[in-house]
C-alpha cells in the first residue's frame, strides 16, 4: 500500500518530465525548419539575435531566476567571451570554437573570483555591485591597449567557413548554431533544474537560512550557479565577436546588454524554463523594429519601452508571462479533478 | 559513543554586544529522550537553541553532538551530522511545491533525484501531508506549514530534532495532533528537543525539562519536580517577596 504510494508520484513526475523534453524537441526541430521560408537579410538578423538572446537569457536565468541572485552586471561575462574570442583569433589565429571556449572559461572563473565576495551581499546590493564590477570592467577594456582600446578588435575577412565562423554572405550557419546554443542552454536548464542542484537553488532564492538548515551549503550553491550562468552567456559574447566581425568596449560591454539579458527572462518569467525565449520573442523583435523605424541613433527609445513593458508584468503578473500559462494549466487540472 | 548523551554544552556563552543572552551555560540532552526548553520571555532558549543548530557560534564554550566537537560549525554541516530543525515562524519555501521542499531536505542522504523524491513522499505521509504534495507551499494552512516543516527536517534523517515552538498558536485539537506526532517521532529512535514557553502544552510530553531563566540553567529536571521548584515559580510568576 505505502509502496503504490512513494511509486505512483515519482511515475507522474517522469511522465511529465519526458513531456517537456519532447515538446522542447519538436519546438527546437520547428525552429529548424526556420530558414527554408524566410530568405530577407533583415529578418534573418533579427531571427539569429532573438535566438542569442534567447541563450544569453536562458544562461542568465540560471543565476538571477533560480539562485534569486539578480545580476546586473553580465555584459562583464558577455564583453570577456567576445574578447576572448577576438583576440585569440586575430592575434593568435586560434579558431573561433576555441576562443569561445577559452572565453568561457576565463568567464566562469571571473564569476567565482568576484562571487567570493560579492555573494556576502543580499538582495539589491548585490545587484548594485554587479553593475559596479561591470562598469569597472568597460573602463578597464576601454584603456586597454592590447585589446584595442576604444578603437576595438576588426576580425579579418576570410572564406566563409565553419571553423572560423565566418560568414560574409548568407548568415543561415549563424543561425544554426545561435539555435543550437539555445538548444544547449534550454537542455543545461532542464537538466539541472530537477536535480539536487536546481533544488538547492529555488531554496536559497526563497530562504537562505532555511535552505543552510536543511544541508545546503548556501555559498557553493550560488558560485555554481555562477559559474554556470557566466560560461553561456561568454559563449553568446564570442558567438556575437564572430556574428558582427568587429567589437569594441561600448558594443559588446554596455550596460545595455546586461539589461538585455535579464529583462527577457523578467518580461517571461524568472525561473522558468520557457520564460527567457518567451520574453526574448518579444524584446528583441521590438527592439530591432524601434531602432530601425525610428532612428538608428541608439537613443534608447527600446529600452523606455521594455521599462513599461517590465512595470506592467511586474504589476498585473510578477511570475511573467509563463505565469499566465502555469495558472491556467492549474485551473484546467482542477476542473478535471472536480 | 552511541550511549553517552547526544548532546553536550559546556560553558557555553552567548553575547550580543552588552547582551548576555547565553552565560555560561553547561546541559546536555540524553539520547532518545524528549527534552522541554523553558522558560519565561528572553531566557535565553531561543540563543540556545540557535546556537546547537549552528545558526551562530557561541561567544565561548564548547558544543559536543554523537561524541564530537561542533563548536563553530556551519547550520549545514551540522545538518549532514544529524541535527534538523525547525523554525518558530515557519519558513516554507513558497515558490515550491509541497513535495519540493521536502525533497530539498532529503537531498542530504539521497544525492539522487528519484530516491529523493521517493523518500520525500514516504515523510509526508507520515506526517500526515501527502493529500498536498503537489499544492504550493504558500497555500497551507499555518498548522498544515508547522508540518511541513517538520516533515523538511525529518526528511534529512536527523539523530537530533530541535522543533522551535511547533506547538505554539495551535488550537487544542491541532495540538493534541502536534504531541501525537511528535511522540510517534521519538518512537523511531530520534532525540527531541523542544523550545516552548507555554508550560501546559509540553510538560505532559517531556521526558526532562531545563530551565532557563536571565540566560543561566536555573532548574533541571522531571517536569512534575521542574514545575514545584520554588525558583521557577518566582521566574514566571515574579518574586512576592520582592514584590512586596
Amino acid at each position: 500500500m505505502s509502496e503504490i504510494a512513494v511509486a505512483a508520484p515519482n511515475n507522474s513526475f517522469v511522465a511529465s518530465r519526458r513531456r517537456q523534453l519532447v515538446i522542447a524537441l519538436i519546438v527546437f526541430a520547428a525552429i529548424a525548419l526556420i530558414p527554408r521560408a524566410v530568405s530577407d537579410v533583415y529578418t534573418m538578423n533579427v531571427l539569429i539575435l532573438t535566438l542569442l538572446f534567447a541563450a544569453l537569457s536562458q544562461s542568465w536565468n540560471i543565476l538571477g531566476g533560480y539562485c534569486g541572485q539578480v545580476s546586473l552586471g553580465h555584459a562583464l561575462y558577455f564583453g570577456i567571451g567576445a574578447y576572448a574570442t577576438s583576440i585569440l583569433f586575430v592575434k593568435f589565429g586560434i579558431v573561433a570554437w576555441g576562443g569561445m571556449l577559452a572565453g568561457g572559461v576565463l568567464s566562469a572563473l571571473v564569476a567565482l573570483a568576484l562571487g567570493y565576495p560579492c555573494f556576502r551581499l543580499k538582495g539589491h546590493y548585490f545587484s548594485i555591485a554587479t553593475i559596479v564590477i561591470a562598469e569597472i570592467g568597460l573602463l578597464l577594456v576601454h584603456n586597454w591597449d592590447y585589446g584595442g582600446a576604444a578603437l576595438g578588435i576588426q576580425w579579418p575577412f576570410n572564406p566563409d567557413s565553419w571553423w572560423t565562423l565566418q560568414f560574409a554572405r548568407d548568415k543561415v550557419p549563424y543561425f544554426y548554431f545561435v539555435l543550437g546554443l539555445f538548444a544547449v542552454t534550454w537542455l543545461v536548464t532542464y537538466a539541472i533544474v530537477e536535480s539536487r542542484w536546481g533544488y538547492w537553488w529555488r531554496a536559497v532564492k526563497d530562504d537562505p537560512d532555511a535552505a543552510e538548515s536543511l544541508g545546503v551549503t548556501v555559498f557553493n550553491s550560488k558560485m555554481g550557479a555562477a559559474a554556470i550562468s557566466a560560461f553561456f552567456t561568454a559563449i553568446g559574447g564570442g558567438f556575437y565577436a564572430a556574428f558582427v566581425s568587429y567589437i569594441d568596449p561600448e558594443s559588446v560591454m554596455h550596460f545595455r546588454f546586461s539589461l538585455l539579458m535579464a529583462l527577457p527572462a523578467v518580461l517571461g518569467g524568472v525561473g522558468s524554463l520557457w520564460g527567457p525565449a518567451v520574453g526574448a520573442l518579444i524584446l528583441i523583435p521590438m527592439a530591432e523594429l524601434t531602432r530601425s523605424y525610428l532612428g538608428g541613433t541608439g537613443s534608447g527609445l527600446d529600452l523606455v519601452i521594455y521599462g513599461l513593458l517590465v512595470m506592467v508584468v511586474s504589476l498585473t503578473q510578477p511570475e511573467g508571462i509563463m505565469g499566465i500559462f502555469k495558472r491556467s494549466a492549474k485551473k484546467a487540472d482542477a476542473k478535471v479533478e472536480a | 559513543m552511541s550511549s553517552g548523551p547526544i548532546v553536550v554544552c559546556e560553558k557555553v556563552s552567548r553575547r550580543f554586544g552588552g547582551l548576555v543572552a547565553n552565560d555560561s551555560i553547561d546541559m546536555m540532552v540524553r539520547r532518545g529522550e524528549i527534552l522541554g526548553l523553558i522558560g519565561p520571555n528572553g531566557a535565553g532558549k531561543s540563543t540556545l537553541f540557535n546556537l546547537i543548530a549552528g545558526s551562530f557560534p557561541p561567544s565561548s564554550g564548547k558544543i559536543m553532538f554523537d561524541g564530537r566537537n561542533i563548536t563553530g560549525l556551519p547550520a549545514a554541516k551540522l545538518c549532514a551530522l544529524g541535527i534538523a530543525r525547525t523554525y518558530q515562524v515557519p519558513r516554507s519555501f513558497d515558490s515550491m511545491s509541497v513535495i519540493e521542499n521536502v525533497t530539498v531536505g532529503a537531498f542530504v542522504r539521497y544525492p539522487r533525484m528519484l530516491q529523493a523524491r521517493e523518500k520525500a513522499m514516504a515523510v509526508l505521509d507520515y506526517v500526515g501531508l501527502s493529500n498536498k504534495a503537489d499544492a504550493a507551499g504558500s497555500e497551507l494552512t499555518p498548522p498544515q506549514k508547522r508540518r511541513l516543516e517538520v516533515a523538511r527536517a525529518l526528511a534529512t534523517e536527523p539523530k537530533l530534532l530541535l522543533l522551535d515552538e511547533v506547538l505554539t498558536g495551535l488550537t487544542p485539537a491541532e495540538a493534541r495532533a502536534g504531541v501525537e506526532l511528535i511522540r510517534k517521532i521519538r518512537e523511531t529512535g530520534v532525540t527531541i528537543v523542544m523550545v516552548e514557553h507555554v508550560m501546559e502544552v509540553v510538560m505532559p510530553l517531556v521526558d526532562r525539562a531545563v530551565v532557563l531563566h536571565l540566560g543561566k540553567v536555573l532548574a533541571e529536571g522531571a517536569p512534575t519536580a521542574v514545575v514545584r521548584d520554588e525558583n521557577v515559580i518566582a521566574a514566571y510568576l515574579g518574586d512576592r517577596r520582592r514584590a512586596a
